[in-house]
């Protein structure tokens, strides 16, 4: 809300300096976001009087104007379409300075137009930065002093407080409400400059109207006000007021109903009474009804949304906008003017589920104070008559159950108990009776008040206990150190923190990168189906709707980006939740995903150019694996994946489920998305990650190993792990380490095969092995390999 | 005692001018070896009479002697020489890189939830995580945000077609771990949130560390004690810390903590908006209807909750710029972070 800091000292003048206001605003929980000037910095500005007003002698849209400022006159060229004779004006006389841009003050200085002098220079609203209007002269009210400064006519000594209230805080929507808790937090009372309305009744229209849903609307009051006079114009003092608060100037009868929704908080419509008829229905709108909003948007009506009707049609939305069909215009002459309290639960959320937020709606879904709806009205229609005169109709006034005033019981130990401090029982009487709720009841225990009907946040004790703590200054609280009570914390030490899973792979090279969550379907689809896939039904933009599947979109993708950034080398990875739906509901599930692209080490004199493969990938992977302590629960078999590349794709498993896959990209999908083909990527389960074994140590044997090499040429689609597995069967627990030392292709060895060196690594726990030991467990794996693989010793 | 023989003046000078150790070692073969002509020498002393036998002995002893001594003598020189032409020969561009130098890093979101992790770990909270995906009742009823709440506006919320939504806060993992333990509790909750919000200063993604602590004992003033001492050590310095109500559905006392800004320390600059605070998280007590939801028996404990945007205190800490940084990903930038 932003208000103007003049009209809230005619309620109640804190005498503070504007920094201490703000302070003392923002520190009570009303945040002030800004504070402004209500109009540019000019000086030797004064109210000027026209007059006479001739034609230039050569020039037809510039007029010659003499000028007074009360004491001389002068001559003053001017082009605006509006001077005319007998107005007064904003004049800048000779020597003034107008801040006509951010930058500079400009100095008003003789000049000659056309070959006429001109002796300073008539001022729109915008040249002063007072408003935005720059059609023609910004017209003051006759009743301004000739040669008045201007900045004491207008009392633009003034300032445009921008307050970023919460939610709960409806009741600080207006210059009354700020008033009112202005007052409390000064010990002020505020005092109301509304005087009293006697408006006598001189005409008997009335509208008849029947609530249907009285729930949501327990109170409507309305009047009819019959020929005014349209032609009227707002007087400055309003306009003014509205400006500075943030509002426009529109017509007399819309701006006087936005006065009140300023100055009171109640917001107030007019429709015009002729095209209303004479009754009205507050009632829910029927499915397929729509209605033309003021601003000509045309609305399909839910069966939830609460209107305002006349026998035939809804006329607008209650609480929200009203509809052009009812809407006054510069040929109204009869007003039904509508007052009512909607209840909050009836606004909230109705406008923003027709994409509509007005001044209206923002107050009622808040709450409005459910005993301001007289006041309200005859001071609407106070203002009114005096703008735009008219013949006053009764106040009809339809109501059905108001909202109860709660009372709420507050224990004096519970103020202690929640802030950790003692506050006097003086102090809280004080408090409270400031805040509107003086005790309806008090002992030495506790004081028993009633929430104010503005107040439709305090329900329950805690709600006071705050509002004695905001009242208090929360910083007057006391604050004691962090708590003392010792308690460890177990944590199971086998078990691998997310923090040590991603630091390894930090420390093996790879960068960790963050990518949405949600991503482009059509990029979402190249990796997963699209039944399983999880859209949102409100996403920012089109190319960020579907939740991702896997990270590999978003690894690619990033990868992509910082290719195209001349980064050659990428080793990447991500941890975060993939979104999938199954036929059980949504499965959300942790992985950790990484890719690797381009050379496989940096550009180094120690290093070669070859480019990562998917060994390089594995070895990160088998590395992860090992921080688990389980490595033998883990295998790596051919396996294919929709993304990988058929031949260079291996599934990770651990107790023979799937946990992962990791392979180079598909060389089709390298393609569609412009990457490079020898693009390496994994995707693991986090969670099985996340477990492993505490170390049991072995008994180390004293005995010395004996190493043998082994050397077979096979045929291609023998695979690693198959030979490992056979000699591990055929060796069984002597075989202590076995690693593949050489692998190799040539034209002696042949076409379809492969050498492949194997070192084993044998030991006896209690006892040396002698050599024929050895050399009958060697034939034993020779022969088994013969047999199995038909494997041909090479020597 | 002197002995003049020209046998060990031979040997000796032989020793001295050899070059290297097999030379060296070829020399003690032929003087004092098995057949060596010192040894050989010995082999004669049979023929001698024994009054001259005993004398002479001595002397061909104290010979090999000095033999060995010079021999060792002229080893260690040899050796010295050796190693000191080794050293020059093997001498190399220690400037030069080093190998397998390929450096990752952590993002600097990781980074600032372990550091926020680690200060809350070391003062008994546990870490607890949840879904992504949220049900409406965790998201917003069980925090005291019924449906229309005004307050459902301040969380711009991402909607799935199944009504699920995506989390717009990590409060509601505080209320699946009040439903499912009983207090003390003292637990911590960090992770990614979603807000259907995107400009210079949202993201619809970003990330958030909440705190949740139900204790006999909790009350205001040990929630503003925790606050400031986590703010005074994450920050490694004594900033200003103040407190300003504020609303959130789900606490009451609610606070917002404005921080003297740490750019400035508090005089105004560019970052704080020249107003010397910066807004840095947001605090209550648990709201009564919160804890009684969870079914936390409220005549005996109370609970104090917080959170912070972790996006925010990244950008504090590291002088990030620009939000959207964070999520480009750009290696330039994250190559930045190391460890």
């Amino acid at each position: 809300m932003i208000f103007s800091i003049n009209w809230l000292r005619e309620w109640v003048d804190p005498e503070l300096a504007m920094a201490d206001f703000v302070e003392l605003l923002t520190m009570a929980g009303l945040e002030v976001d800004g504070v402004s000037k209500v109009a540019g910095g000019f000086t030797n500005v004064v109210v000027g009087s026209v007059e006479s007003v001739s034609p230039h002698p050569s020039a037809d849209k510039l007029k010659l104007c003499l000028v007074s400022d009360g004491k001389e006159r002068y001559q003053v060229v001017c082009g605006a379409p509006n001077v005319s004779v007998g107005v007064k004006v904003p004049f800048a006389k000779p020597g003034a300075f107008l801040a006509l841009d951010k930058e500079k003050s400009v100095e008003i200085k003789l000049a000659n137009l056309r070959g006429v002098d001109s002796s300073g220079m008539l001022c729109s609203g915008e040249e002063l930065g007072i408003g935005d209007d720059s059609s023609g002269l910004l017209v003051l009210p006759e009743s301004y002093e000739t040669g008045s400064d201007l900045h004491e006519a207008m009392e633009l000594d003034d300032l445009s407080v921008d307050l970023d209230l919460t939610p709960n805080r409806g009741d600080c929507l207006s210059i009354r409400g700020l008033a009112r808790e202005v007052g409390a937090l000064t010990r002020k009372a505020p005092k109301s400059p509304i005087g009293e309305q006697n408006l006598p009744l001189t005409c008997d229209d009335v509208v008849k109207v029947e609530i249907s849903d009285g729930d949501a609307c327990p109170l409507y009051m309305g009047r009819v006000i019959r020929g005014i006079d349209s032609n009227r114009k707002t007087p400055m003092w309003i306009k003014e007021k509205l400006r500075r608060c943030g509002l426009r100037s529109i017509d007399p009868i819309v701006d006087v109903t936005n006065y009140v929704l300023l100055e009171l908080g109640q917001p107030l419509h007019a429709f015009d009474f002729d095209k209303l008829g004479n009754s009205v229905h507050v009632r829910k709108a029927f499915s397929d009804e729509s209605l033309v909003l003021l601003d000509g948007k045309e609305l399909k009506l839910n069966e939830e949304t609460l209107v305002i009707a006349n026998d035939d049609e809804a006329l607008a939305i209650a609480g929200v906008m009203g509809g052009l069909s009812t809407a006054v215009d510069d040929k109204t002459s009869n007003v039904f003017l509508e007052c009512a309290f909607f209840s909050p639960l009836a606004i909230a959320g109705k406008a923003r589920a027709y994409g509509l937020h007005t001044d209206a709606s923002h107050r009622y879904e808040r709450g409005v104070d459910y005993k301001l709806q007289t006041l309200a009205l005859e001071r609407a229609t106070g203002l009114l008559q005096s703008i735009v005169g008219g013949n006053i109709g009764p106040v009809t006034i339809t109501q059905k159950d108001l909202p109860v005033e709660c009372e709420i019981n507050l224990s004096f130990l519970n103020v202690e108990r929640l802030l950790g401090v003692k506050i006097g029982q003086d102090e809280i009487v004080s408090i409270l009776s400031r805040l509107g709720m003086p005790p309806l009841k008090l002992t030495d225990d506790s004081i028993t008040v009633t929430s104010p009907s503005y107040r439709f946040d305090l329900e329950i004790e805690a709600d006071l206990i705050e509002e004695i703590a905001r009242v208090y200054g929360y910083n007057s609280l006391p604050k004691t150190p962090t708590f003392n009570s010792q308690r460890f914390v177990t944590n199971p030490e086998a078990s691998l923190t997310d923090t040590r899973i991603k630091g390894h792979l930090a420390a093996r090279g790879f960068h960790e990168v963050i990518n949405y969550s949600f991503i482009d379907p059509a990029l979402s689809r190249l990796f997963a189906p699209e039944e399983t896939t999880l859209h949102l039904k409100n996403p920012i933009s089109e190319e960020m709707s579907s939740m991702r599947t896997s990270l590999m979109p978003g690894l690619l993708m990033t990868l992509k980006y910082n290719m195209n950034r001349q980064r050659e080398r990428v080793q990447l990875f991500e941890s975060g939740m993939v979104f999938k739906q199954t036929a059980n509901g949504i499965a959300q599930s942790s992985v950790i995903a990484g890719v690797v692209a381009g050379p496989r080490n940096p550009k180094s004199w120690t290093n070669g150019k070859e480019l990562f493969d998917f060994f390089d990938l594995k070895g990160h992977v088998e590395s992860l694996i090992g921080l688990t302590g389980n490595v033998e629960e883990f295998e790596f078999l051919p396996q294919s994946h929709g993304s990988l590349h058929e031949g260079q794709c291996a599934g990770v498993l651990r107790s023979n489920d799937v946990i992962g896959f990791l392979g180079r990209v598909d060389p089709r999908l390298a393609r569609e998305l412009d990457i490079p083909p020898s693009t390496f990527l994994f995707e693991l389960t986090l969670s099985e990650f996340r477990s492993g074994n505490l170390t049991k140590v072995s008994v180390l044997s004293k005995f010395p190993e004996v190493n043998r090499d082994l050397s077979i040429v096979v045929a291609e689609d023998v695979s690693a792990a198959a030979i490992i597995g056979c000699l591990s069967e055929q060796a069984k627990e002597l075989l202590v380490d076995v690693a593949i030392v050489d692998l190799y292709r040539s034209k002696e060895i042949g076409e379809g095969e492969k050498s492949i060196a194997i070192s084993l690594t044998l030991q006896h726990h209690s006892r040396t092995l002698d050599d024929e030991e050895v050399s009958v467990i060697l034939s034993k794996c020779i022969n088994e390999l013969e047999l199995r693989f038909k494997a041909k010793l090479r020597h | 005692m002197q002995i003049e023989n020209p046998l060990l003046e031979e040997a000796l000078r032989a020793i001295e001018k050899s070059l290297d150790e097999v030379t060296l070692e070829a020399l003690r073969v032929e003087y004092t070896g098995k057949k060596g002509r010192i040894t050989e020498k010995l082999k004669k002393l049979g023929s001698l009479p024994p009054e001259e036998r005993r004398q002479e002995g001595e002397v061909i002893n104290l010979m090999k002697k000095r033999v060995f001594a010079a021999i060792s003598a002229r080893k260690e020189v040899l050796v010295a020489e050796a190693i000191k032409i080794q050293l020059d020969a093997e001498r190399i561009d220690v400037t030069l890189p080093g190998r397998g130098k390929a450096q990752g890093g952590l993002h600097p979101i990781s980074l600032t939830i372990e550091r926020i992790s680690s200060i809350f770990l070391s003062a008994g909270y546990e870490v607890a995580e949840g879904p992504e995906i949220e049900d409406e009742y965790h998201n917003f009823e069980a925090l005291n945000i019924p449906q229309h709440h005004p307050a459902r506006a301040m969380h711009d919320t991402f909607y799935l077609s199944s009504g699920e939504v995506l989390r717009t806060h990590t409060s509601p993992v505080q209320i699946r771990v009040m439903e499912n333990a009983a207090p003390p509790l003292k637990i911590i909750c960090p992770g990614r949130v979603y807000r259907c919000d995107s400009d210079l200063t949202h993201t619809p993604m970003f990330h958030q560390v909440e705190g949740l602590l139900i204790d006999e004992q909790a009350n205001f003033a040990s929630l503003k004690g925790t606050i400031e001492d986590f703010l005074h050590s994450y920050f490694e310095k004594e900033l200003p810390v103040r407190f300003r109500p504020s609303y959130f559905p789900f606490t009451e006392p609610s606070a917002e903590v404005d921080m003297a800004c740490a750019n400035c320390s508090g005089k105004g600059c560019r970052i704080c908006s020249n107003s010397g605070w910066l807004e840095i998280m947001g605090c209550g007590m648990v709201h009564p209807k919160v804890l009684e939801m969870s079914g936390i028996d409220t005549n005996r404990f109370n609970g104090f909750a917080f959170g912070m945007g972790v996006e925010r205190l990244a950008m504090l800490r590291y002088g990030v710029g620009d939000l959207r940084t964070y999520f480009e990903n750009d290696l330039r930038f994250l190559s930045q972070f190391v460890g």
